[in-house]
């Protein structure tokens, strides 16, 4: 019962052009069935999402690791809450970063979990920068 | 007729017969000589009760099968083909899922009968666990085939099912690719989702088969709870249980048919004839009512592994209840301490389930967890100690003093009121429109297609169409009609040839020709309402319109609805009260809801102002203005008469056999009544003798 060869086709890396993404934007895109969040974040986003102290978080990660070095501004993250599998809205919530709809988890702007039943942060997709402004995901 | 016979066939071929398969005998001494307690009261009737709604559960889904596609394209226009198209497909439809909510009542009140008399105890703690086998089964088949109609709830549902178990440690992502077929629910999860909803009725009625045949050998439980002695306590299941039992099937009957025929919608989500989309998540998920108590556990633990495990801990640890329970009393009418307890249970589990439906925001979620923990408490804490510290009453020395000893069976009515009264405290709130709090309620408007006798005003219906056509239709498409349905019955009334008038004003695509080309021609009674022409598709509507794509508009009257909140939600599925039509007022409401937005209201690019939309900003300009359509019967061409008649047009569109629906509800609520009455005094008399 695992995913067929059609299905799993379906699943080839895709590219990203990132240019068209205005700052403070973020836009959703879909690879392997699964909305990829991709985020433009502005100078207060980023400045929120590192002046965390790491430690007190539910699941600690520093915003250094989830995104790549010398792209601050691009955060890309599964757009799953870990907790059921809903889609948060992104611009919502007490951290400026998502909200699940479903049962109330609320993520910041580096897409980590601060509050709520979600047991993890957003997962991040395999991606790479093949350009400044283009990135290839899976 | 008292004591238990045998099968002595008279007719040769039927000894030659039972000579090689004595399955004569089997069913014999099964449903006619086997005896049976005649203390039992009207609760044990929910056996029969249940074995009925299987059969019908299993009868009305061969036939939808007939007529469904399980793909994810194509499944949620194949149901609204049954509901439109198929002969008598709304019927079946409604009663097959309206039958599911019939199937849990009654199992509900089963499994609480059984809980009430301990009817788990020894000797019955198979059949007890078979019981619970069963359970899991028909909970699995539920969610299976809630996702079948794939509507939002049902893929979101099916998401968030699904993703329990996410939470097994290590393998959890795995297991879950494996149940999807896939990287996130799609199609093949719904193929495979159908093949098991087809399977495991087959297998619930196989561990049937093994519930009954343990119930046999160690005979039923009844509210005295001790042993028959004699002949004397117990009387052969026909005549006496099978009319006790045909009555009860019958009086349920009435239940079911109410629900079926004038509250159709009422157990389901306006949210579900929505049709997937695995982009957008509804605002507020919620699961059928009967899953509403372990939904509540399940949010009221803030670990995920916990919570899941703490899920389905609350259904196995039913298993266990032979041995949980330690008092060798089996019936609560001799435990004056567990009676009590076991109340407080029944009020915690209904407590549950109203929890189940709400936000899980503050005091709610701490009266889960209350609630929770007391579930727990009762099963591993009470019930063991009571058995130790409690002093039962003195038990009869047999079923027949005990009979004497009481006044009687507790009358059908109170039967009937305490079922309705379950029912409707189960109950889930209606899913929200949109899922705010702050939106004021749409007030109520008349409708002549409310209540129970309801019909569609044709002069309306016709108005509504030309509203539709003339001010709806450039962004709103109405794909599931076609234009024959115009002159359907029950619908605006237009002619045969007027219908075919109104067809030929639309230019619909056709092709390829023998040149390999599309085309273009006039429309045809056959056709379906081709899709709005200001957009091809999604993207470019929401290019359009602000981000938004303007939904179509065949089922929208069923699709959006308004919170009625507690108590009010419960009168509307009562006799005489019902009030099914929250989705017409709120359109009407929409329609009329447009003002400039109060000082302070941030309102956003493209917005504009509404009072009753959810969120206040919608991308849809005020669409009607007096005067902009013209009547010709005279009707004041104002907004509030353009907003009512497109609404009550768009009723009809959602459900083109509302009155067909009402009709036969009528005659079937009289001949389930006579049917009721008839099957009450036959059992009178044939019980006459034994009381």
């Amino acid at each position: 019962m695992n995913p067929d060869a059609s299905t799993i086709a379906a699943g080839a890396p895709i590219e990203i052009d990132l240019g068209p993404i205005p700052e403070g934007q973020v836009i959703k895109v879909f690879w392997r069935s699964k909305p990829i969040f991709i985020s433009h974040r502005t100078k207060k986003e980023i400045e929120e999402a590192q002046k965390v102290d790491v430690k007190t978080l539910p699941d600690p990660q520093p915003d250094s690791a989830r995104v790549k070095e010398g792209h601050d501004q691009w955060l890309v993250v599964i757009g799953i809450c870990t907790h059921l599998g809903c889609i948060p809205i992104a611009h919502q919530g007490n951290y400026d970063g998502w909200f699940c709809p479903c049962h109330g988890s609320q993520y910041d702007t580096s897409g980590r979990i601060r509050q709520g039943p979600a047991p993890a942060n957003l997962a991040l997709p395999p991606y790479k920068f093949v350009s400044d402004t283009k990135i290839q995901i899976g | 007729m008292s004591g238990p016979s045998t099968y002595q066939p008279q007719n040769a071929f039927l000894k030659w017969f039972e000579a090689r398969l004595p399955i004569g005998g089997l069913i014999y001494s099964s449903f006619v000589a086997y005896p049976t307690p005649k203390n039992l009261n009207y609760w044990w009737t929910f056996g029969a009760i249940l074995s009925f709604m299987l059969g019908v559960q299993i009868v009305t889904g061969i036939v939808l099968v007939m007529h469904y596609t399980p793909h994810a394209d194509m499944a949620f226009n194949s149901v609204e083909h049954i509901m439109r198209d198929v002969n008598y497909g709304w019927l079946l439809r409604y009663l097959h899922s309206n039958g599911a909510s019939m199937f849990f009542i009654a199992v509900y009140i089963h499994m609480f009968r059984g809980l009430y008399y301990g009817s788990y105890k020894e000797p019955r703690e198979v059949l007890w666990i078979l019981g619970v086998i069963i359970y899991l089964l028909m909970m699995a088949t539920g969610f299976l085939g809630y996702t079948l109609p794939w509507g939002q709830m049902s893929f979101w549902g099916a998401t968030v099912i699904t993703n329990f178990f996410s939470a097994i440690p290590l393998v959890g992502e795995s297991v879950v690719t494996w149940l999807w077929g896939g990287f996130a629910v799609g199609n093949p999860t719904l193929q495979r989702f159908f093949s098991l909803h087809y399977l495991l009725p087959f297998v619930i009625a196989g561990v049937v088969v093994l519930h009954v045949w343990a119930l046999h050998v160690v005979g039923q439980n009844n509210p005295a709870g001790i042993d028959p002695k004699s002949g004397q306590d117990t009387v052969p299941f026909t005549p006496h249980a099978t009319l006790k039992d045909g009555f009860m099937v019958a009086a349920f009957c009435l239940l079911f048919a109410w629900f079926v025929f004038y509250v159709p919608n009422y157990l389901g989500h306006a949210d579900n004839y929505i049709p997937a989309n695995p982009a957008v998540t509804p605002q507020h998920i919620v699961p059928e009512w009967y899953y509403l108590p372990f939904y509540a556990i399940l949010r009221a633990i803030p670990n995920k592994l916990a919570g899941v495990i703490a899920l389905f801990a609350s259904i196995i640890v039913l298993a266990f209840l032979p041995w949980l329970d330690t008092s060798r009393v089996k019936s609560a009418t001799y435990r004056p301490l567990y009676k009590q307890f076991f109340w407080v249970f029944v009020l915690v589990c209904l407590g549950l389930g109203y929890l189940g439906s709400q936000p899980p925001e503050g005091g709610f979620v701490i009266a889960a967890r209350i609630l929770t923990a007391y579930y727990f408490l009762h099963f591993l804490i009470i019930l063991p100690l009571l058995g130790l510290i409690e002093t039962p009453k003195p038990l009869p020395n047999s079923i027949s003093e005990s009979v004497l000893k009481k006044s009687g069976p507790i009358s059908a009515v109170a039967i009937a009121l305490i079922v309705g009264a379950a029912a409707c405290l189960a109950m889930p709130s209606f899913a929200y429109a949109q899922g705010e709090h702050d939106a004021p309620k749409p007030p109520r408007n008349k409708w002549s297609f409310a209540g129970g006798f309801g019909k569609f005003d044709q002069a309306q219906l016709q108005r509504g169409f030309k509203v539709y056509k003339e001010v709806c239709q450039t962004c709103h498409g109405l794909g599931l009609l076609s234009f024959r349905n115009l002159a359907d019955p029950g619908g605006p009334g237009f002619t045969p040839a007027q219908a075919a008038a109104i067809a030929a004003e639309y230019k619909v695509q056709d092709g390829p020709n023998d040149q390999g080309e599309m085309f273009e021609r006039d429309g045809r009674t056959g056709d379906r309402f081709p899709p709005p022409t200001t957009w091809k598709n999604e993207q470019q509507a929401r290019q359009l319109y602000n981000g938004t794509v303007p939904p179509d508009m065949s089922v929208l009257a069923k699709a959006r609805s308004y919170e009625r909140g507690f108590p009010l939600f419960l009168v509307d599925a009562l006799p005489f009260f019902q009030y099914q039509e929250h989705g017409v007022d709120y359109i009407v409401a929409l329609l009329k809801g447009y003002k400039n937005p109060p000082p302070g209201f941030q309102l956003p690019a493209g917005g504009n102002y509404n009072e009753y939309f959810p969120s206040h900003s919608i991308a849809m300009p005020p669409p009607l203005t007096d005067g902009r359509v013209d009547y010709t019967d005279g009707s004041p061409a104002t907004v509030d008469q353009y907003a009512k008649d497109v609404a009550a047009f768009l009723m009809w569109a959602a459900e083109p056999h509302l009155e067909a629906r009402k009709r036969i509800g009528f005659q079937v609520m009289i001949f389930l009544l006579v049917l009721t009455g008839l099957m009450y005094f036959t059992k009178k008399k044939v019980w006459a003798d034994v009381h």
